[in-house]
């Protein structure tokens, strides 16, 4: 695993929170999720269900930092935060770059849209969470994942 | 190899999507699909039944996948899709624009 993991606070008591940092490489996608599962297991049981969610979300999510956040640019990385709570997580994924307008973003449900091969992954975000927020300048997605 | 491919006898190309479909490896299935129609197959199915997960790549790589499959003229099935990845095509729609069957079995007994 190449992550660095800069640091890792558990509490007495749940909750417990995660830091990990991912290069600037989507070939490090599958492996960035795979240490997000691991950590939240750490802290809790994960559901069949909900390790489907968290997993789609988080490759969603880093996979955009990397390639229009931080737009492949290896010099810059990106930040998963994973807040295990009782009965929900909470996972950040913050990029170097700009940041965006997530308003912006069109639907991508338009009959002219089906055969797009992209353009869905905000929308999944959503639709797997339960909330999502993003920080004021849009580098940073807050994605909250119930545990039911 | 996250997408072995293996033919039938009544020339059906299945290739199973191991793992997960995401933008580190999709690029990897476009290209065993492309090896297939270039080597003459016109009959796909795409075996999901051991796929933990799909991003959005993974989605798109199938769309793109599906339209080289029509461009030769040829049939594209997919099939193995659990009760998640079942919900992830019904909320993209991408469920109405595969031919999606319950098994490989089905599938292969479909085209």
């Amino acid at each position: 695993m190449g992550f660095a993991v800069p640091s890792r606070s558990d509490q007495p008591e749940r909750p417990a929170r995660f830091q990990l940092i991912v290069p600037t490489d989507l070939g490090q996608v599958g492996a960035a999720v795979d240490a997000v599962l691991e950590s939240c297991t750490a802290c809790s049981e994960v559901s069949g269900a909900m390790r489907f969610r968290l997993c789609t979300v988080v490759a969603e999510a880093v996979a955009n930092a990397i390639a229009y956040g931080n737009r492949n640019d290896p010099s810059r990385h990106v930040m998963i935060e994973v807040d295990c709570r009782p009965d929900e997580v909470l996972i950040g994924v913050t990029d170097q770059g700009d940041g965006f307008d997530p308003a912006a973003v069109p639907d991508p449900l338009g009959p002219e849209c089906q055969d797009a091969t992209c353009g869905r992954g905000l929308f999944m975000i959503r639709h797997l969470t339960s909330q999502v927020v993003f920080n004021a300048r849009g580098n940073t997605i807050w994605m909250t994942l119930p545990r039911r | 190899m996250p997408f072995p491919a293996t033919k039938s006898a009544d020339d059906i190309t299945t290739v199973t999507v191991e793992g997960q479909l995401i933008v580190a490896n999709r690029q990897d299935l476009k290209q065993v699909v492309q090896d297939a129609l270039d080597g003459g197959a016109r009959k796909l199915l795409l075996d999901f039944t051991p796929t933990a997960y799909i991003d959005s790549s993974g989605l798109g790589a199938l769309v793109s996948i599906n339209k080289k499959v029509r461009e030769v003229g040829g049939s594209l099935r997919l099939a193995g899709l659990n009760e998640d990845l079942r919900s992830l095509f019904e909320l993209t729609k991408l469920d109405s624009l595969f031919a999606i069957s319950e098994t490989a079995a089905e599938a292969l007994a479909g085209f």
